[in-house]
């Protein structure tokens, strides 16, 4: 095979175009971070959100275009999925970078190096949309989250925040370590790291002790990246030590790009494993969400609350992939839809939680009481909100959740229904704390009876704006944004 | 059938129209209560202007038709279309639910409980309007379902913020009971859709093809459907979040849940429950009718032993739903025709009478039995017009409320070929027997709140003289009431009670009298509404006999 002789291969620079535009603006904001003098800094920050838009161009390009694209004999791919998801990776990490901004100026953090490893970081989660080959999906997988640990870190001064830097680092290396431990049984296996090639060889070989050994580590290690329990509990601590507006990247879009390597690595790569994966997910997802939730409806600090909550998300979006291989499409769907809405709807959570601290530097939930008071347009984007991650029309969650009792439904018989049923509990169980927010919102007076109005900076207006449209808009009239989610072609672009 | 496609828009129209209202709201600015009162009110006025020319353009030759029927894609990847259409089993309901939020927000132009905020009460109110308008239209389950689901968050906020002591317990109980209740009518519909082939959430589509569904899959979704009606009904056992809502709520919240909400779990039962899988009902229909008639004597029992007038309404609530669901349960047009005709004639009373209640309240700032006497005595307009809802509310023939009762009753003599008619004669009696209790209750909360002379406390018989010509001329508008402080310095250890005490006021008139009209039309005339119900439950009873005879 080595010996058939080097053939460059066939570079589409269409199909990477959003990749290198990132790449330029992050290369961009290092060199202007040289030669910016401090009190310019607030500079790097604009170029930073330019960048992303103008990433944003050529995947609209690509949309139009339509065609899927392949790369590497399949080992990087464009196709509506890998669109979508990057659309929302840009979109979301727009936000986070409308949220960061004030923030990291009031805090006089360093702020260069803020968002050269924030586009790094949304530049790997481009790759992971892309990537259909063992290699480069761990190469991706890393690229996202190293530069996610030093941001878990930023407030250095803060001990809570150098552990949650410390702790997501020591539990995410651990997570990689089985993951790439899994990734060698398979490569040795299948002598190939190309997911399709991977996927012809599990068919032929069948449930064999080494192949289930190696998608048991492989899904653990993923498990460990979009928090399922039980492998969640870095989670909270680092959600809570981070500095908000990371934490609000890590809980959308750090996790959806381990959805989405999770989804390509097991739907692609050994859909023929289904009877090893298929209960493995069935049991996490009911897991996830359980646990996620009866922990949830113990927090009284807004963010360690959001933290359990978007573990109990994530077994949401779990659910579908425990009835992948009958429901097909409809669960890549399910799954694509829900991590859009969630990604709207806790990014939009977490900049009326920053809008709130400003005012109360407080991150208990008590600190929202009265709110409805003094900042009646904070209190009603909340609500839409928390409505929406309760699941309640007709805010946007209700249709994440529709689309996913549907899959489940559709692909599971008995299992499913079953799944779907905890799943129906557990969205009931989830407006305990969901609501309780607003009951502090909407039925308690200030703590400290302070009604001073928020003075809420320019960029989080926007990021809120961003925020509740695309939350009621996905609720209202989803097929508007929801026809872009059409991934009939997953499967064959994939194999 | 056939679907009457004439001035489509018309529905969507009706049911939307109040957010253009919550829209402008939004930009008046906190201080300017008075013209976002004036906004929410002229919307409201405007919705329900809508909604009489709907009626009047409604085809009552055609009642079993769906007419201003409207039909366009909304979400295709899940096969759910924006269906809606009115036929004479929504019509009395849809337009009910928009008489009552004008007249509850008449009331509330200066009965705006604590802590005040008129702009967020009335933006609610609109809100609630869409929610309740558009669950009587709306022809796709999905869209059925959000509908069901957007009035929850505006009730909660509504009890929550504005209600009483226990407040927020209430609220929370409202919800999680509600919530948990739909999340499995939800897995009910998802489970037809599926079990038809997953081509549509349309009602009419889903007749047609449920019936294929094997029996035991059906008895599996029709639970999971009638969990989600029950406990908004609310039908025993699921009835506990009802008196801590009723009693928490503000009286309009307390009114527009008894008098709609309420009702979109009766109605769900009549709209989704029997004609998609009448196997099912049937099936069921016996353990439904059990468990009405249990309501019926334990609502009754539970009025007996309150000692707080606006708990023993909300349990009376649960005795008269009862009788709703025990006509539903007999599948006859009779009894479906009655439940139908009880769902608003329930609505009329019941919410008149929180409303009495809610007066009350303002008048002694007390609700329990036992401090309250002599009503008639010292405000009599007040006292006559509560008789008047109590003798309606026990079912005198003549009012509304008879209407609902007595042929309710009597369908049981006789329920669909295929149930144990034994049975449900035992209903029929045990029936009969609560509406002995619920005279009972109803007189004698009457009496001890109504007769006799008006107690020490607020002004009557035993501090003297003239507390009832100084209340009906001192305050007429009731608002002022410490202007009057200096009068009776004597009395005043009494003073702030009796201040409070005036007869109606006419704000309330204005608010109350369409509902008493309305009590007593639909008493005299029940035909009127019985012609508009009747081909449409006829239409019902007989496409789902037809299913199950063959």
């Amino acid at each position: 095979m080595l010996a058939a002789g080097w053939v460059a291969p066939v570079i589409d620079a269409h199909a990477l175009a959003p990749e290198i535009v990132l790449a330029s603006a992050l290369c961009l904001v290092i060199i202007a971070d040289l030669f910016l003098s401090e009190s310019r800094k607030w500079i790097t920050s604009t170029l930073a959100g330019l960048g992303l838009l103008a990433t944003f161009v050529p995947i609209i390009t690509l949309a139009v275009d339509g065609n899927d694209r392949s790369m590497l004999s399949g080992g990087y791919v464009v196709d509506n999925f890998a669109l979508v998801m990057k659309a929302v990776f840009i979109i979301g990490g727009y936000v986070v970078v409308l949220l960061s901004s004030t923030y990291l100026e009031e805090g006089d953090y360093y702020q260069g190096e803020y968002w050269t490893l924030l586009l790094s970081s949304i530049l790997g989660m481009l790759m992971m949309s892309s990537s259909r080959d063992l290699i480069s999906i761990f190469v991706a997988l890393e690229f996202l989250s190293i530069p996610s640990y030093m941001l878990a870190a930023w407030r250095k001064r803060d001990l809570k925040s150098n552990e949650a830097g410390l702790k997501y680092f020591l539990l995410g290396a651990f997570a990689s370590a089985v993951m790439l431990y899994g990734m060698s049984f398979l490569y040795g296996l299948a002598k190939t790291t190309n997911l399709a090639g991977i996927a012809a060889y599990v068919k032929e070989a069948g449930d064999t002790g080494l192949i289930a050994m190696s998608v048991v580590f492989i899904i653990v290690g993923f498990a460990f990246k979009v928090s399922a329990v039980p492998f969640h509990t870095w989670a909270p601590d680092t959600y809570e030590g981070a500095p908000t507006p990371v934490t609000a990247f890590l809980s959308v879009a750090s996790k959806a790009a381990g959805f989405v390597g999770l989804i390509q690595i097991v739907l692609v790569g050994f859909p023929a494993a289904k009877n090893i994966w298929q209960p493995f997910f069935w049991v996490l997802a009911a897991l996830t969400m359980t646990l996620g939730n009866l922990m949830a409806l113990r927090q009284d600090n807004i963010v360690r609350m959001l933290a359990y909550s978007s573990v109990a998300q994530g077994g949401f979006i779990l659910m579908p992939l425990a009835v992948a291989s009958t429901s097909g499409t409809k669960a890549i769907e399910a799954t694509v839809t829900y991590l859009a809405i969630y990604t709207a709807t806790n990014l939009g959570a977490f900049a009326v939680v920053l809008a709130v601290a400003r005012k109360t530097r407080s991150a208990s939930i008590s600190s929202f009481g009265g709110l409805v008071k003094y900042a009646p347009g904070l209190a009603v984007a909340m609500t839409i909100f928390l409505a929406s991650l309760a699941g309640i029309p007709p805010a946007g969650g209700f249709i994440a959740k529709l689309t996913v009792f549907l899959a489940v439904i559709s692909g599971g018989g008995a299992w499913g229904i079953a799944l779907a049923s905890i799943g129906v509990v557990n969205s009931v169980i989830a407006f305990g704390y969901y609501g309780n927010v607003m009951r502090e919102m909407w039925m308690k007076p200030a703590p400290d009876g302070d009604e001073s109005p928020i003075r809420i900076p320019q960029n989080l207006l926007v990021a809120l704006g961003i925020t509740t449209v695309a939350t009621m808009l996905f609720g209202v009239l989803p097929q508007a944004v929801l026809r872009f989610g059409d991934l009939s072609s997953f499967f064959s672009a994939g194999g | 059938m056939e679907h009457l496609t004439d001035q489509s828009g018309l529905l969507s129209l009706g049911v939307f129209l109040p957010l253009v209202g919550v829209a402008v709201m939004i930009f008046i600015r906190p201080a300017e209560q008075a013209l976002a009162k004036l906004v929410g009110l002229v919307t409201a006025v405007a919705t329900l202007a809508v909604g009489i020319y709907t009626v009047a353009q409604f085809d009552y030759d055609k009642a079993a038709s769906l007419q201003f029927y409207t039909n366009r894609g909304w979400i295709d990847v899940i096969n759910s279309r924006f269906i809606m259409g009115l036929d004479g089993l929504g019509l009395p309901l849809y337009l009910l639910s928009m008489v009552v939020t004008v007249l509850v927000m008449i009331y509330s132009w200066n009965h705006i409980p604590e802590p005040g905020n008129a702009k967020s009460f009335f933006m609610l109110m609109l809100i609630l309007q869409v929610g309740m308008a558009g669950t009587f239209v709306a022809q796709d389950l999905i869209l059925f379902f959000v509908f069901f689901e957007i009035v929850l968050l505006p009730m909660y906020f509504m009890i929550g913020v504005w209600g009483g002591e226990q407040r927020q317990y209430a609220s929370m109980k409202f919800f999680l009971y509600t919530l948990f209740g739909s999340a499995f009518m939800l897995l009910g519909f998802l489970a037809l859709y599926f079990k038809t082939g997953a081509e549509s959430f349309s009602m009419e589509f889903l007749a047609q093809n449920a019936p294929s569904i094997a029996r035991g899959t059906q008895l599996w979704i029709f639970a999971g459907l009638a969990l989600g009606f029950a406990v908004k009904v609310p039908m025993f056992p699921f009835h506990t979040w009802l008196p801590d809502a009723h009693t928490q709520a503000p009286t309009q919240g307390s009114v527009i849940l008894a008098a709609i909400l309420l009702k979109l779990g009766t109605f769900g039962f009549v709209r989704i429950g029997i004609p998609i899988l009448p196997e099912a009902a049937k099936a069921y229909a016996p353990w439904i009718g059990l468990l009405a008639v249990i309501g019926i004597i334990y609502g009754a029992l539970g009025c007996l032993a309150q000692t707080d007038m606006k708990r023993l309404i909300a349990f009376s609530s649960v005795a008269h739903m009862g009788y709703v669901m025990l006509g539903i349960s007999t599948l006859t047009a009779m009894g479906i025709n009655a439940a139908m005709f009880g769902m608003v004639a329930h609505g009329l009373i019941t919410g008149m009478l929180f409303f009495v209640a809610g007066s009350v309240k303002d008048r002694y700032h007390t609700l329990e039995i036992s401090r309250l006497s002599g009503l008639l005595k010292q405000v009599p307009h007040l006292g006559w017009i509560f008789g008047f809802c109590v003798m309606a509310s026990l079912g005198l023939p003549g009012l509304a409320g008879f209407w609902g009762e007595f042929p309710a009753i009597l369908s049981a003599y006789q329920p669909a070929p295929g149930l144990n008619v034994n049975l449900f004669r035992g209903y029929m009696v045990v029936a009969a027997v609560g509406t002995v209790l619920a005279a009972s209750y109803l007189l004698w909360l009457f009496q001890r709140t109504a007769f006799g002379e008006p107690t020490a406390e607020f002004g009557g018989v035993a501090s003297g003289h003239d507390a009832r010509g100084h209340s009906v001329h001192g305050h007429d508008d009731g608002h002022d009431s410490h202007g009057q402080d200096d009068d009776h310095g004597v009395l005043a250890a009494h003073d702030d009670h009796r201040a409070d005490i005036y007869d109606v006021t006419p704000l309330e008139w204005l608010a109350w009298s369409p509902l008493l009209v309305a009590i007593v039309v639909l008493g005299v005339v029940p035909g009127l509404m019985f012609k508009v119900l009747d081909p449409a439950v006829t239409n019902i009873v007989d496409s789902a006999m037809k299913v199950l005879g063959g």
